[in-house]
């Protein structure tokens, strides 16, 4: 299928689930929602890195963070101009997502030379030295944190969330077009010798180092705009938890049980894990969530270490390349963290 | 390509150190266009590693390598093979998660077309096919490295190699454990690309295969080049049959 096919079907999805929104009639559905829909962006975002590259970051809070922190940045910038105080949200997500794609770029370059669970501490070391940095930046509000006025309504759409949603669910739109857009691509057979052998990547003329940073800029530059709107969705926005661990071992865990070399893989993932977590925040708890997610990812890295995707395909071995799991599953990354 | 009786490969003074370990001592080489040369020597006396150091997997610490008369110092193995050299490695390292021909597809798209020649998708499909169906593996294109055979795994790593179309071919140890009969498939690939213009340096321990393929022999022991020239004569030196059978 050709890429603006998709794209359109992807879109029409898109719509048949805001209108679906809509009908229920009840905002809760927007404020659960659009944690899914940030998940499908996160764990979309990170797969790209670790699924199709095999580099496993545990530093996505970091960039989802940053996104979250330009955003604050922003706001209390404009809060003493005489700009008009809102600025849409697709401007906040642009700016979100170059700054963390910078420092996407900027870690890569300094990381990649690193190979395995190197790689991912350094990642996670990323984070830690983020948030300290948020912590003493009193600015954004440091360890206190920054409240973020949302407004109430808006013409056409109505409630507020109900637009942030929307601008999550086109964002979460344009992350899995850009995804399947890699994985058909030149860069995506290029990221797949990476995860499989560097030096006979190397040999076979692919400039690794090079891919390996579009593939961390691309990444952070989306979990950068995914976290952009996140101070208008929270209202207030602090350092512990948004640099929370959750995100990290979140959009590691979506990918891993969808199953990690194709796009679909981490849609799956999240609506299943993000979805079944929302259902448990309501009716049982908050702090079961990454219980379950522990539980799922022992039961998946066992059962099915290619994930979902990985299952479907042995089950439709007949016809594999008309299925969306083109290459092996990356097991790799299910070893790294096992 | 380049004219015959050019040096294609030049190699001077090369020097390269694990730690203290003397690996490769001034070594100085140079290979004419359309060459046959053997490269032999006893287990750990350097020959990978002056392969690994010519296409850049390795840096090495002195001397410096020439190719196609620019020099290869501080270029990354990438960009060497964007040039025109192309290895096989010793033991095979296939993309596991690709089929065989998207192996094949890989320096196809980044290293031909690279080079500016025209890539139509149908194209590489062709040309592809017609590498796998050169070293017979046309049948098992839409298969995984890990149900091949480890003669089958060989010709692949050759085939891959093969297809960034070289000027130079470095094939180390592509014969190792394989039957007679399957040593002569690849000597006679070999002789085939070599006939149409690839340089070809041959890394090898069957001495059978190495006398039949190589036009010119050279010797490395213990990290230094103690013999290059005709095989016959080189098999006679005194010093190559000490190293080969001692005292």
């Amino acid at each position: 299928m050709r890429t603006p096919a998709f794209l359109v079907i992807c879109l029409i999805v898109a719509a048949a689930v805001f209108a679906t929104a809509v009908g229920v009639g009840n905002d809760y559905v927007f404020f659960a929602g659009y944690v899914v829909l940030q998940y499908v962006v996160l764990s979309t975002a990170w797969n790209i890195l670790g699924g199709y590259c095999g580099y496993v970051n545990f530093g996505t809070a970091a960039f989802f963070a940053l996104g979250a922190y330009s955003t604050v940045a922003i706001y209390k910038l404009i809060a003493v101009s005489e700009l008009p105080h809102v600025v849409p949200i697709p401007v906040l997500m642009l700016i979100g997502g170059v700054v963390s794609g910078i420092v996407g770029f900027g870690m890569g370059y300094l990381t990649l030379r690193l190979r395995g669970a190197f790689f991912s501490i350094a990642t996670l070391a990323l984070a830690v030295v983020l948030e300290t940095l948020v912590v003493n930046w009193d600015y954004v509000g440091g360890s206190r944190g920054a409240y973020v006025i949302r407004p109430e309504e808006l013409p056409l759409i109505g409630n507020y969330i109900r637009y942030l949603f929307l601008m999550m669910l086109l964002l979460a739109v344009a992350a899995i077009t850009i995804a399947r857009l890699i994985e058909h691509s030149r860069l995506g057979y290029g990221f797949a010798t990476i995860r499989d052998d560097e030096l006979a990547a190397e040999a076979s003329g692919v400039p690794t180092l090079r891919l390996k940073l579009i593939a961390t800029t691309i990444s952070g530059t989306l979990m950068g705009m995914a976290g952009a709107p996140f101070p208008y969705y929270i209202g207030f926005l602090q350092p512990d938890s948004t640099f929370a661990l959750d995100y990290a071992v979140n959009s590691i865990a979506m990918p891993l049980i969808g199953g990690t070399t194709s796009w679909a893989g981490p849609l799956i993932g999240t609506l299943l894990l993000g979805t079944l977590q929302q259902i448990i925040t309501v009716t049982i708890s908050s702090a079961v969530n990454l219980l379950l997610v522990g539980c799922l990812l022992v039961l998946f890295v066992i059962v099915a270490p290619n994930g979902i995707v990985g299952l479907v395909h042995t089950y439709l071995q007949r016809k594999p390349e008309d299925f969306v799991g083109r290459r092996r599953v990356g097991a790799d990354a299910a070893g790294s963290l096992s | 390509m380049t004219d015959a009786n050019t040096e294609l490969l030049q190699v001077d003074n090369l020097g390269k150190r694990f730690g203290g370990f003397v690996a490769l001592e001034n070594i100085s080489l140079a290979v004419t266009a359309g060459e046959r040369l053997g490269l032999i020597g006893p287990n750990g006396s350097g020959k990978s590693t002056l392969v690994n150091c010519i296409c850049g997997t390795l840096r090495n610490e002195e001397g410096s390598v020439h190719f196609d008369g620019r020099k290869l110092d501080g270029l990354r193995a990438h960009q060497r093979t964007h040039l025109g050299l192309a290895r096989s490695f010793q033991l095979p390292r296939p993309f596991v998660s690709l089929s065989l021909i998207d192996n094949i597809r890989i320096p196809r798209l980044y290293t031909v077309a690279a080079r500016g020649h025209s890539h139509a998708a149908s194209d590489v499909e062709e040309r592809c096919a017609a590498l796998l169906r050169e070293v017979g593996l046309e049948t098992k294109a839409r298969q995984r490295p890990r149900d091949l055979t480890q003669v089958e795994m060989r010709k692949l790593e050759l085939a891959r190699a093969m297809a960034s179309e070289p000027k130079l071919l470095m094939a180390d140890e592509a014969m190792a454990g394989l039957t007679p009969s399957e040593v002569e498939d690849i000597l006679a690939l070999l002789v085939r690309l070599n006939e149409q213009g690839v340089t070809i340096i041959l890394i090898e321990h069957i001495m059978r295969a190495v006398m039949s393929f190589s036009r010119r022999l050279v010797v490395l022991v213990s990290g230094r080049k103690i013999a290059d020239g005709a095989p016959n004569e080189v098999m006679r030196d005194p010093e190559v049959e000490r190293a080969y059978l001692g005292q």
